[in-house]
């Protein structure tokens, strides 16, 4: 209540004082609100960004950030863990793209193990990820073709090629509706010159488990990062 | 001549090893029913490989001019293109046909025998093709995954259809043979030269080597057999689903 008061009370004061100045504290106001809508409400209402504009975005944003920073590109594993945590994961449901590349077994093992498998997983793949990097040119540009299926969906495939060499290489992704990733999508599943990453991992990881159980894979994922990061 | 015998010898030998295999790995993966055979292979491949043919693509890579490398790779990927010419247009397809078959006529005449490549800045992109693609297009299955002696990843249908590239392969037709040979050679480390650098990823990225590079070689064979225009999303998805389903099931 008192709060209030005290506010009428000092708009009256204005109004009696500076005239003048009303219309223009209004205007400010309004335009204050409207800028507000345009960042938090209208995307609540609209539909979300079409997967293909989303991944266009993405890659430009990322090939943009790499040719930007040589150290990046040359294997700086520090700084690239780094980018990948800020720009690539908040764009990425890693926990599905895991849990598919462990199949049943994921299903049996414990929070804990998951969330190391998740940890383990994701050292693996950000090696990888530097490795195709070390490969980029700076003529290289990543063009997107269009994309399966229509927003109203909540999986697509988004097609894209890597262009700029002699021949065109193929890169698709798997994305999944999303509300809390930034764009709206996150990818699950990703496929280079036709093959599939998490597939490609599935018999990796049925090899270990039936061998040695879910313990046995976190363990071999682990002996196998520490000796990457020896190199 | 010589070339091609020695190849169907590798083959026939490769072929006869691996129904030796069989009756030793029945009931594994179904895709790779030799594999304890191939296993083998592919470790005599990797011996060989890292005691003359990586070396020799380091050293190639290091000490001899840029310039003379790309001609080389281009030199040898103009040759490659009017084969693939034959199989996209095998394979029904005009666009990649008249694509590469634009690129080859370009780079032949202006590059200068295929020297220079000046299709890959004009915007005519390449679009490999080869006979396997072919026969799996027309609906030959790829058969059991081979791991072939020196020439690794392939399948029975590869592994036939590989007589045919190599014939439809103008470089074959090189005389005399001694100088045929050495291009075959020179061809050989260039390509390995390509790779350099890849393959230590894939001994960083990957559990096991050999299952890591089956299963990338027979998905992407797949997909490239299956790829009418170029990466049909519609094919890929129900591969993948394929895959789902079979490595479920293995599991259980």
């Amino acid at each position: 209540m008192f709060p209030v008061m005290n506010h009428s009370q000092g708009t009256d004061m204005f109004q009696q004082r500076t005239s003048t100045f009303i219309p223009w504290f209004h205007r400010a106001i309004t335009a204050g609100w409207l800028v507000v809508f345009a960042a938090f409400g209208l995307p609540v209402h609209a539909s979300p960004q079409a997967p293909d504009v989303f991944m266009q975005q993405l890659s430009n944003e990322l090939m943009e950030v790499v040719r930007k920073d040589p150290a990046v590109k040359a294997g700086d594993m520090q700084k690239l863990a780094n980018l990948v945590d800020t720009r690539v994961l908040p764009n990425v449901n890693f926990q599905r793209m895991t849990a598919s590349a462990v199949g049943p077994a994921w299903r049996q093992a414990s929070p804990e193990q998951q969330k190391r498998l998740q940890e383990e997983f994701k050292m693996l793949l950000v090696r990888s990820y530097a490795g195709a990097l070390s490969q980029a040119k700076d003529t290289h540009t990543i063009l997107v073709k269009g994309f399966k299926g229509s927003t109203e969906d909540n999986e697509v495939v988004v097609r894209s090629e890597i262009r700029g060499g002699n021949e065109a290489i193929p890169l698709d992704y798997r994305l999944e509706k999303s509300a809390d990733a930034p764009g709206g999508w996150k990818i699950y599943n990703f496929n280079i010159l036709g093959v599939w990453l998490v597939d490609n991992y599935r018999t990796q990881f049925a090899q270990e488990i039936n061998a040695k159980g879910v313990d046995g894979l976190i363990a071999t994922l682990a002996e196998r990062n520490k000796s990457n990061s020896r190199k | 001549m010589l070339r091609l015998s020695s190849i169907l010898r590798l083959c026939l030998a490769t072929l006869l090893l691996a129904l030796v295999g069989c009756a030793s790995t029945s009931g594994a993966n179904p895709l790779d029913p030799f594999e304890a055979t191939n296993r083998k292979i592919d470790a005599f491949n990797e011996r060989v490989d890292q005691a003359v043919l990586k070396p020799v693509a380091k050293s190639y890579q290091d000490y001899t001019p840029n310039l003379l490398q790309s001609t080389v790779k281009n030199f040898f990927g103009n040759l490659r293109d009017m084969w693939s010419v034959v199989n996209n247009g095998l394979q029904l397809k005009p666009k990649e046909t008249a694509e590469t078959g634009a690129r080859v006529v370009v780079n032949s005449i202006i590059g200068l025998y295929g020297l220079i490549d000046v299709g890959t800045p004009m915007g005519l992109q390449r679009h490999t093709a080869d006979f396997g693609q072919t026969l799996g297009y027309w609906g030959m299955p790829s058969g059991p995954y081979v791991v072939l002696p020196l020439l690794g990843p392939s399948t029975a249908r590869d592994t036939a259809a590989l007589l045919l590239d190599r014939h439809g392969d103008l470089w074959g037709q090189i005389n005399p043979v001694a100088s045929r040979n050495q291009g075959t050679a020179l061809r050989l480390v260039d390509k390995r030269s390509q790779f350099l650098g890849m393959d230590d990823r894939l001994t960083e990225v990957a559990l096991d080597k050999y299952s890591f590079l089956r299963d990338a070689y027979l998905q992407k064979r797949r997909a490239e057999v299956r790829r009418g225009p170029p990466s049909d999303v519609d094919e890929l998805e129900e591969k993948n689903n394929d895959l789902d389903n079979k490595s479920m099931s293995n599991n259980q």
